[in-house]
Order: C-alpha cells, then sequence, then structure tokens
C-alpha cells in the first residue's frame, strides 16, 4: 500500500515564562492508504500536538518551534512538505486534503452561524461551486452522516443540535471535499458511550466508503480495538511502541501499554466485582520536569535504577512493523 | 439485611417549559439504598439520572414523591432543618476543574464543610482533619496549601472525594466522578472509591452513562431511560440476564478489547423528555418493539426476586455480555 503522510522526527517545542517545554520528542510515523492509525496516550502525552504541529495550527517562533519532516502525498503524486509549505499553500492542504474533527464539537463549530452556513463555506473556499450548489453539497453531507430532516437541520444552529448530532455535523464538514486523511482528535470522549458506538460506526463505514486515511487520537483502548489497523502508543513526548492492533493488545511489550490495556473496564469484570481495576499509579510527569531516564520509570514496575534510571531508552526492533521503547523489554513480561 | 439508609418513593420532579408544557425530568422513581451499599444509576444524557442525585440531595425540590433519609422524611424539610441533614449526605462532581474554586486553596476549599457542619473545630484540629482527609484519598498532606491548578485530572477529584467525605457523610452522590477522566486515572479513582466504600461503610449513589464502570462498583444497578427506571437489579443477575432491550443495548455499546463484534446499535438520540413517545418510552429505538407497545406504559414487574423490568415483551432473551464476552483478538 501507498504512504499518504510520513512524519519523521517531529518534535515541537514551547517557550513560556516557566520556561521551555517540549512537548513532542522526535515521533515518526507512515500511515498508509486506507489505514486508521490511532494515537494513544493520557493527558499531555504530546497525542494532540503531534496533529495540530502536522496541520500547522500551532502559532510559530519564537513560542513554538516545530522541528522535522513531515511529507503529504496528494491524489495526484504531488509530494508537500507540510512543515515548510507557505501559509497560502497549507490553508488549501486543511480542510481540502486533511479533514480535523475534535472532541467537543461546540467548541469547534461557530455557535452565531447555521450549520450548513459552516458547510458551505468550506465547499467554496476549497471547490469551484455555485453557492446554490454548494448549499444542496451541504444537504447532501448531511443527510450522509445520518443526521435526519438534513434539510431542516442545515438551518440550524450548533446548540440546537445534541452531542451526537453536532459531532455527525463536524464529520460532515470534515469530509466535505473528500480529503485523503481525516485527523480524529478524542472525536467520542465527549458522548455516551452509545452515540459513541454510533459515531465510530459512521467513521468506519465513510472510511470503507472513500478509501481515506484516519489518524484516531484517544485515550481509551477499547475504542482503539474498534477502529484501529495500526496504535502508536504515546508517552510523555514520545512513541514508545508502534505496533499492529492484534499485536498490541495481546502482546504488548511496554509496560505502559500494557497498563493502558489494563485499565479499561471490561463488562466481563463484573465477575470479580470487589476486585480492583489495573489501574496505572500515579500520574504523567510534568513537561518541563521529566525524570531522568525512561520517563515511565517512576510508574513502572519492571523499573530497575540501572538501567531504567539511567538512560532514555532508544526505540527497539521486536518484530515487522512492532518497535519498543524500553530497555527491559526482552527480561520482563508484561 | 441492613435497614435502608434512603427510601425513594414515586419521586418526580418537573420542569415547566415554553408554550405551557412540562418536562418531565424524573418521572415516578422509586428505590431503595441499604446502608453500605452501592447502587449505580445508569442511563444516557437526558435519562434524568443527574436530576434524580439533585433530587435525592434536596439541592432542588421534587415534583412529588418521597424521600426518607436515615429513617427521617426529608421531602419538605426546610432549608435550615436540611443543613443539618445534608453534613451526612454529600456530592462529588462530575468535572474537577470547574468544581474547586481556583482562587481558594486546597485547605480553604476542604475547611468549608467543616466551618458550616462542625463550628466548634479548632483552628489545629481543622488542620488536622484535612491533612488525614488527603492521606485518606491519596493524596500528601501537603497539598492543603496548594491550589488546584496545581493538579492533576485525577488529583483534582480525589480533592472533589475528599471534601465531600470530610464530614464524615453516610451517603455519596457521585455524578459521573470518572467520566471527564482519561481511562487509567478512571481506574485509579474508581479503585478510590471501592477502599472508601470498604473503609468507611459509604453507601453510594453511583451515576453514570458506562455500564461497564457502573457495573465494576456497584451492588445494585437501576437502569434510566426518559425519567423512569426502566430496569433494577443486583448487578451480577443484570449482566447474567438484561430483562429490558434498553440495557442490552446499553452493554452492546460499551467499546470491547476484543475488537469489531455485532452490535445492536441504538439509532439516533434520546427522544425530548418534553414530548416522549406514547406508552413504553424507549419503543421508538427498540428493536423489538410492537404496535402494542405504544398503547400502555409498561409498569416496573418483579421478573426473578429484587429483579424488575418494565417491558411489554417478558418473553424475550435477551444477550447477557457476560456470556458473550469476545477473546482477545487471535494473531493474524
Amino acid at each position: 500500500m501507498t504512504d499518504v503522510l510520513m512524519v519523521e522526527d517531529l518534535a515541537v517545542r514551547f517557550r513560556g515564562e516557566s520556561g521551555v517545554v517540549d512537548a513532542v520528542e522526535g515521533v515518526s510515523f507512515r500511515l498508509r492508504e486506507g489505514e486508521t492509525l490511532a494515537i494513544v496516550g493520557e493527558s499531555s502525552s504530546g497525542k494532540s500536538v503531534t496533529a495540530l504541529a502536522l496541520m500547522r495550527l500551532l502559532g510559530g517562533p519564537p513560542n513554538c518551534v516545530v522541528r522535522g519532516r513531515a511529507t503529504f502525498m496528494r491524489q495526484d503524486g504531488e509530494a508537500l512538505a507540510l512543515l515548510s509549505l507557505p501559509e497560502t499553500r497549507m490553508a488549501s492542504v486543511r480542510g481540502r486534503d486533511v479533514g480535523m474533527i475534535f472532541q467537543e464539537p461546540m467548541t469547534s463549530l461557530n455557535p452565531v452561524h447555521r450549520i450548513g452556513a459552516q458547510i458551505v463555506e468550506g465547499l467554496l473556499a476549497h471547490e469551484r461551486l455555485s453557492p446554490r450548489a454548494a448549499e444542496k453539497r451541504a444537504v447532501a453531507l448531511l443527510d450522509h452522516v445520518g443526521i435526519p430532516e438534513p434539510a431542516l437541520r442545515a438551518r440550524a444552529f450548533p446548540h440546537q443540535l445534541s452531542g451526537g448530532m453536532r459531532q455527525r455535523a463536524m464529520i460532515a464538514m470534515a469530509l466535505a471535499c473528500r480529503p485523503r486523511v481525516l485527523i480524529a482528535d478524542e472525536p467520542t470522549t465527549a458522548l455516551d458511550v452509545t452515540i459513541q458506538a454510533q459515531i465510530l460506526e459512521l467513521i468506519r463505514a465513510l472510511q470503507h466508503e472513500t478509501g481515506m486515511s484516519v489518524i484516531f487520537i484517544t485515550h481509551n483502548l477499547g475504542v482503539v480495538a474498534e477502529v484501529a489497523d495500526r496504535v502508536l502508543v504515546m508517552y510523555a513526548g514520545q512513541v514508545v511502541e508502534d505496533a499492529p492492533v492484534d499485536v498490541l493488545l495481546h502482546l504488548p511489550q511496554m509496560p505502559y501499554s500494557a497498563g493502558l490495556i489494563g485499565s479499561v473496564p471490561r463488562l466481563d469484570d463484573v465477575r470479580r466485582r470487589g476486585g480492583r481495576l489495573a489501574a496505572i499509579p500515579g500520574n504523567v510527569p510534568d513537561p518541563n520536569t521529566r525524570p531522568a531516564g525512561c520517563t515511565f520509570h517512576p510508574r513502572c514496575a519492571h523499573a530497575r535504577p540501572d538501567p531504567c534510571e539511567t538512560a532514555r531508552p532508544a526505540l527497539e526492533y521486536v518484530s515487522d512493523g512492532h518497535t519498543v521503547r524500553c530497555a527491559r523489554w526482552r527480561e520482563i513480561t508484561v | 439485611m441492613n435497614s435502608p439508609l434512603l427510601q425513594v418513593t414515586d419521586l418526580a420532579k418537573h420542569y415547566p417549559v415554553a408554550g405551557g408544557r412540562t418536562l418531565r425530568a424524573v418521572n415516578g422513581v422509586s428505590f431503595t439504598l441499604r446502608a453500605g451499599e452501592v447502587l449505580g444509576v445508569v442511563g444516557e444524557s437526558g435519562s434524568g439520572k443527574t436530576t434524580l442525585g439533585r433530587v435525592v440531595l434536596r439541592l432542588t425540590p421534587p415534583s412529588a414523591g418521597e424521600i426518607v433519609f436515615r429513617g427521617q422524611d426529608v421531602t419538605h424539610l426546610s432549608r435550615r432543618a436540611l443543613r443539618k441533614v445534608r453534613r451526612h449526605m454529600q456530592l462529588v462532581f462530575q468535572d474537577p476543574y470547574a468544581s474547586l474554586n481556583p482562587r481558594m486553596s486546597v485547605e480553604q476549599i476542604l475547611a468549608i464543610p467543616l466551618q458550616v457542619h462542625e463550628p466548634s473545630l479548632g483552628r489545629a484540629d481543622r488542620r488536622s482533619r484535612i491533612e488525614e482527609m488527603l492521606r485518606t484519598v491519596g493524596l500528601f498532606a501537603e497539598a492543603a496549601d496548594r491550589y488546584p491548578h496545581e493538579f492533576s485530572g485525577g488529583q483534582r477529584q480525589r480533592i472533589g472525594i475528599a471534601r465531600a467525605l470530610i464530614c464524615r457523610p453516610e451517603l455519596l452522590v457521585a455524578d459521573e466522578p470518572v467520566s471527564a477522566l482519561d481511562v487509567s486515572v478512571q481506574a485509579q479513582v474508581v479503585n478510590l472509591l471501592l477502599d472508601l466504600r470498604e473503609r468507611l461503610g459509604l453507601s453510594i449513589l453511583f451515576i453514570a452513562h458506562d455500564i461497564a464502570v457502573v457495573g465494576m462498583i456497584s451492588d445494585r444497578i437501576a437502569v434510566m431511560y426518559l425519567g423512569r427506571v426502566v430496569e433494577i437489579a443486583d448487578t451480577l443477575s443484570l449482566f447474567n440476564r438484561p430483562r429490558h432491550p434498553y440495557t442490552e443495548a446499553l452493554f452492546s455499546a460499551v467499546p470491547d478489547l476484543g475488537g469489531r463484534r455485532d452490535r445492536i446499535l441504538l439509532q439516533g438520540d434520546v427522544p425530548s423528555p418534553v414530548s416522549p413517545p406514547s406508552g413504553c418510552p424507549f419503543r421508538t429505538r427498540c428493536r423489538y418493539a410492537e404496535p402494542d407497545c405504544a398503547v400502555e406504559v409498561p409498569s416496573l414487574v418483579e421478573r426473578s426476586p429484587g429483579h424488575l423490568a418494565a417491558c411489554h415483551r417478558p418473553e424475550l432473551v435477551l444477550a447477557s455480555p457476560l456470556s458473550d464476552v469476545a477473546p482477545l483478538p487471535r494473531l493474524r
């Protein structure tokens, strides 16, 4: 399969009053055509910043410095260097080649514009369409994402829709110009589990239909199991494990990945009620006081003073398509 | 078994809305909560579960029904009289960012309930109670001198729990206490509540939309839909043999580590509680609905000991998540 997006050594450094924060430290991955890549991690692992940096939505120096390379392959075969593209060209990539949806649709939709008008705006910006044709397309798109009475809902304001309907409208907007890549940043985290199931099903169906690639950012490995082909586990700004989804869920090598799997509540946990969930103790370290050595060692049951507290481990090869950042992965069973 | 700590009978909360209509947020709910018991309340947004918690605590007056707490009818107590009762019933909120005053130190936040309910407590005693409580919820005593923004979401939720527990209440109403948290942190907070319940003999009304989380912590579960309890049972009984199609659908919606499987996808959203469907409120989204379901509202009927369901089709055999748990995926 062809690669749609190649990211090499992406790094993001913020400079603020409290000093320098390395939010992302050297992230590399490839996204293949039609593939769903999940980026998983807790809050402040750097997963959202990675996506925002690729879309160039972070602002510029001196407060934010982005390094590394990101190459996007357009449908026509043209290779775009996303991180160095002039802003005017980047504006045509966003929304047309790459669509984005976010966690809370209420804050990403404009509250004073009607849903339909917001979709039309994107269509007119990227495609040669008459306003009337764009309006028809907008209604068709709302219909396509499963919004009942789409013509009526196109005239509604965001606050008049439920959370699930708003997220559907966001998806309609993101997919209006048939992007090659959809970046979905925690798209279901604010929703009821029942509505989450609907939205995951919708994204899967649309992907099947259009062949687009999806970068799915989430903290929930249960959701990952439902949607992903491949998983990138991030911790404290770095990739700590990269594997096909079945391998990751079945044979994780990094203790952190195993901890994330263990903390997903499962329906059969009820059998050992009164027992405890396998929580990961402690918190993600503050980005400006990351521990020396492996950044996960203070929370890791397998940590040893040597080597875990002395040197930052490198990403090591486990098998084809599977890498892990743990100095002890050969010795331990997680 | 213990006598009930809380007994709620035919509780209702109605709100007038534009056009002279009525929004029935809670519509005839009855249950008992025994001392030391955890009762889970599960349902989607709009099911009335949050309103139920608020009415039980008398944060908003009920429109009808009765609330008996520690043997005392608190349904119509005055504000003054309620103050004495409140000490024994406390609330933990969903959003640990919005529910702590950012300009107050943790000590100040935890001092308020003590000042209200135990005004005779001296300054030094208050400080030691606060430090003890912080340790109980897994924080350091020094956290007292810090401010909410210095803590992560999970730590803030621990502070919210400490505030609720500092006056040693018997009843804790926890309204979606983990749904704003990362899954890893969610597990920590669920474990903490389980510990506290064992150590302090706490009774908890645990309100959430994720039935897997609710099942982990609850002894019994009430499933709510459009202001009504549609099924209530012991947790294991509910999981082994769900008796309401809505419960079956809630099980099916839980994302599973076993990966994609056939699920019962609920169509659309919860209907507006201002104009609920006639007959069974769930029938518009129910895959088993028949024309007759539109005629009457089904009543809660005991189907096996302690297991009640409100469904017109008792003959249905619904899928249990326990007989159907997908194994972890095989390697390709």
